[in-house]
């Protein structure tokens, strides 16, 4: 016992608050959209690497223009712009992957003034939206500047990097680019190809994507099952149609199903609450891309396939509500 | 999603929060000195309250009925300390109930010290013979001796211990997990007291007709399993070993790890054959039953970067918490927030005057830098309060539906299971009041059932 007379704080000096009076400390909303950002970087990395300065820019105007169009929106909602809550530059980051490198810079800002502003200030902020606001600036910009974005803009003849002037790998696919062989798997996977600026690698989104699932920034039900579904679509596509170039690996490795299912699928505003909820919509999505991939005039169906499977979320969550723990309470009368 | 059905000894989901028993793990419980004065409260335990049955300036001797109620679901609250009766008056406990009190001035011999010390834990517990004793003096002992849950419900122990002819119970579970962080109370008593407990844990048994008995001790207390398993043999005790988890100690939770039985939702451990006991609660039942002595006396652990000396201690029912501080040495200077309980389930207290109830297991003393400083934010529906609800619940919508009024929605979400455990507050990265919010829901859904 020390010898100095006890004190007692007074009263007022002690906080009154709600429990718990813990809180998991390394995990908080920032934290989660901290952790997206450094997934991003291996992705952002091969993107440089392989596009250059093309990359850098379209990069930084579209986090630029995301950051500015939040301040701006919540400007004219008269709330504080909640910048360092991060989800803007994320937002933006992923939308500037999403680009092709030859994209014009106003593209990228004027997608990423549609991402904050439709995609998610219209529907009241952070946490309210039902559409995955980058999705939303990348559809904006794909229907507003349709030529900017289609397959054949990925290539320019002049391009001073050789790989500039192939065409994508689902482009070959298709067949819009004329008869030319596939890239192997390897190159695919590793993402020495040409495409998006953040698709071409699906390793750099694999070591992004498995460090979120670790971190529990991103729910690893989600990629899994995104993948999943993109395999067991791929399976059925190439029985329908053994004639196709794109083996069930090519699907997987080749367009932006990685990216998708890591950094686009896992958003977690926009994606189911429960583990089955997520495997759904996990599911979904993967089988969506590899329909639209197969079935419609696009190359690449991850947009659509993202915002259909948004729109759907709020019943794939009225579907999956877990059972309790020791099921439901039975009350008199069968009253809920 | 059907519950894992394998053996292992823990429950699903949950969390780990920081353990933070090292500030009084290896402090012996000390008695504190008896007080000037005590103020018993007259409600302490679910149920009815009780009334005085002692008249201002009456003298009272340790272990004197001070009230009791005449209802079933109650428990009499006795004197603490030996002293004169004062006027009744008025306390506001931790929880925010209003409750009358009956303050006592310490007068005359008291039994403080070491005596008070071996009174409770000391001598000799006998080993044989406890079966002959009949069940219904057990639980007439623990009525008498105003016996509640000491984990923190306070349930009437004579009301648990005397269930209907239909409800067969085989197990009696001894609750030794105390999963809340920062609380040492019932691992120091496993250490001290072990007989008492074990031989309380016996006596459960013999009033409920279970067979078996398991206490269940989570992983982090090693010498606690050591010492309940040197003398549980001799009884025919089981000393079951869980999983360090968040909420380990929570009844249904428990039942599952140790028995893998589930309780189904809204009935209790009893209608699938079991009786939970804390372990403080159990040591209680030996001393009312073999003693005689009503529960006057409990162990509460104060302990956190807000106290200058964490410790254990034995305090008498109805000391002021700032005394309970002031026993561990006072608030250190950057002393932030004061909770009546583990920082889990806990509440935080703004009047130290406030007494030490039966269900006080501790006092957590969280310093500035304990505290979170990370602003709410909009919930980004991450699902990680889905991912740790031990009760398998939505937390996120019941919170949101609570938020919005809409009560039956909240209820078809099975806001009604939650036991406010708080993991998904604990767990949720935009800091939302989750269990706060779910609480007004529960609230409200039960005056509409009722
Ligand atoms: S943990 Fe918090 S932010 Fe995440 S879904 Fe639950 S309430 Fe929302
Ligand atoms: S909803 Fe209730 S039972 Fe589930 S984690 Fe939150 S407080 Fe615990």
């Amino acid at each position: 016992m020390t010898a100095e007379p006890v004190r007692i704080a007074p009263a007022p000096a002690l906080h009154v608050a709600p429990g718990p009076h813990l809180t998991v400390s390394d995990f908080t909303a920032r934290r989660m959209m901290a952790d997206v950002l450094l997934a991003l970087l291996p992705v952002a990395g091969v993107a440089v690497w392989i596009f250059r300065w093309y990359a850098v820019l379209q990069i930084a105007v579209c986090v630029a223009a995301a950051l500015l169009a939040e301040a701006l929106f919540s400007r004219l909602r008269r709330r504080r712009a909640p910048l360092d809550d991060l989800s803007a530059a994320v937002t933006g980051a992923i939308l500037g992957l999403s680009l092709p490198w030859s994209a014009p810079w106003y593209v990228g800002a004027i997608g990423a003034f549609a991402a904050i502003g439709l995609g998610k200030a219209a529907f009241g902020g952070l946490g309210q939206n039902i559409f995955n606001p980058a999705m939303v600036g990348r559809a904006f910009v794909m229907v507003a500047f349709a030529a900017s974005l289609a397959g054949g803009a990925y290539v320019r003849a002049e391009a001073a990097l050789p790989i500039l002037t192939q065409a994508t790998p689902l482009s070959l696919a298709k067949g819009t680019a004329g008869a030319v062989a596939l890239p192997g798997l390897w190159p695919l996977f590793l993402g020495n190809v040409n495409g998006s600026l953040g698709e071409t690698s699906a390793l750099a989104c694999l070591v992004g994507g498995l460090y979120l699932c670790w971190r529990r920034s991103a729910a690893w039900q989600i990629p899994v099952w995104t993948l999943a579904g993109a395999a067991a679509a791929a399976v059925v596509a190439n029985l329908l149609d053994p004639a196709t170039p794109l083996t069930v690996l090519h699907h997987l490795f080749a367009g932006a199903l990685f990216f998708c299912a890591f950094f686009i699928a896992t958003d977690p505003v926009t994606s189911p609450l429960s583990p089955r909820g997520r495997a759904v919509f996990g599911f979904g999505v993967g089988v969506l891309v590899v329909l639209i991939r197969t079935l419609s005039s696009y190359p690449e169906g991850v947009v659509f396939a993202i915002l259909l499977m948004n729109s759907v979320t709020p019943l794939i969550n009225r579907g999956t509500v877990p059972k309790p723990f020791g099921g439901a309470v039975e009350l008199p009368g069968g009253a809920k | 999603m059907s519950w894992p059905s394998r053996r292992a000894r823990t429950f699903p989901h949950g969390v780990h929060p920081p353990e933070e028993k090292q500030f009084a793990r290896d402090v012996p419980i000390e008695v504190v000195p008896t007080p000037a004065a005590v103020a018993i409260p007259l409600l302490q335990h679910l149920g009815a309250p009780c009334q005085a049955v002692v008249a201002s300036r009456a003298t009272v001797a340790l272990g004197d009925v001070v009230g009791r109620a005449e209802a079933p679901v109650s428990a009499p609250v006795h004197a603490s300390i030996a002293g004169v009766v004062q006027r009744e008056s008025v306390a506001t406990l931790p929880n925010g109930r209003h409750v009358t009190t009956v303050p006592i001035k310490a007068a005359g011999e008291q039994l403080e010290g070491q005596a008070l010390y071996d009174a409770h834990f000391g001598g000799d517990w006998p080993l044989a013979g406890l079966d002959e004793i009949a069940p219904a003096e057990i639980v007439a002992a623990a009525g008498e001796a105003g016996l509640v849950g000491m984990g923190g419900a306070a349930f009437p122990t004579h009301v648990k211990l005397a269930p209907g002819p239909r409800r067969p119970v085989d197990t009696v579970l001894v609750n030794g997990c105390e999963c809340e962080p920062y609380l040492t109370a019932d691992e120091r008593l496993m250490r001290e007291a072990a007989l008492p407990v074990l031989v309380g844990a016996k006596l459960v048994a013999r009033a409920v007709g279970a067979k078996r008995i398991v206490v269940g001790i989570e992983a982090n207390k090693p010498e606690a399993i050591a010492e309940m398993r040197r003398v549980a043999p001799e009884l025919g005790i089981e000393v079951g070993v869980v999983a360090t988890k968040y909420p380990q100690g929570a009844e249904k939770q428990l039942v599952y790890a140790l028995l893998q039985r589930i309780v189904p939702g809204g009935k209790l451990p009893l209608d699938v054959g079991v009786v939970v006991s804390n372990v403080a609660t159990a040591a209680a039942l030996a001393r009312a039953v073999l003693r005689g002595a009503p529960l006057t006396h409990r162990v509460m652990t104060v302990a956190g970067h807000g106290v200058r000396e964490p410790k254990n201690l034995l305090v008498p029912i109805g000391l002021r918490l700032s005394e309970a501080i002031e026993a561990a040495g006072g608030l250190t200077d950057d002393a932030a927030r004061v909770i009546a309980g583990g920082p889990m389930m806990g509440f935080s207290v703004a009047y130290l005057d406030a007494p030490v109830t039966k269900g006080t297991s501790g006092l957590t003393v969280l310093a500035a830098r304990d505290l979170d400083a990370e602003p709410e934010r909009a919930c980004v529906r991450c699902g990680r309060c889905v991912d740790v609800c031990p009760m398998g619940l939505l937390p996120t919508r019941i919170a949101l539906a609570a938020r919005y009024g809409e009560w039956e929605l909240a209820g078809s979400y099975h806001a009604r299971l939650c036991v406010e455990c708080g993991c998904c507050a604990f767990a949720c990265p935009s800091r939302l009041p989750l269990v706060q919010l779910i609480r007004v829901a529960k609230a409200r859904l039960a005056k509409m059932t009722a």
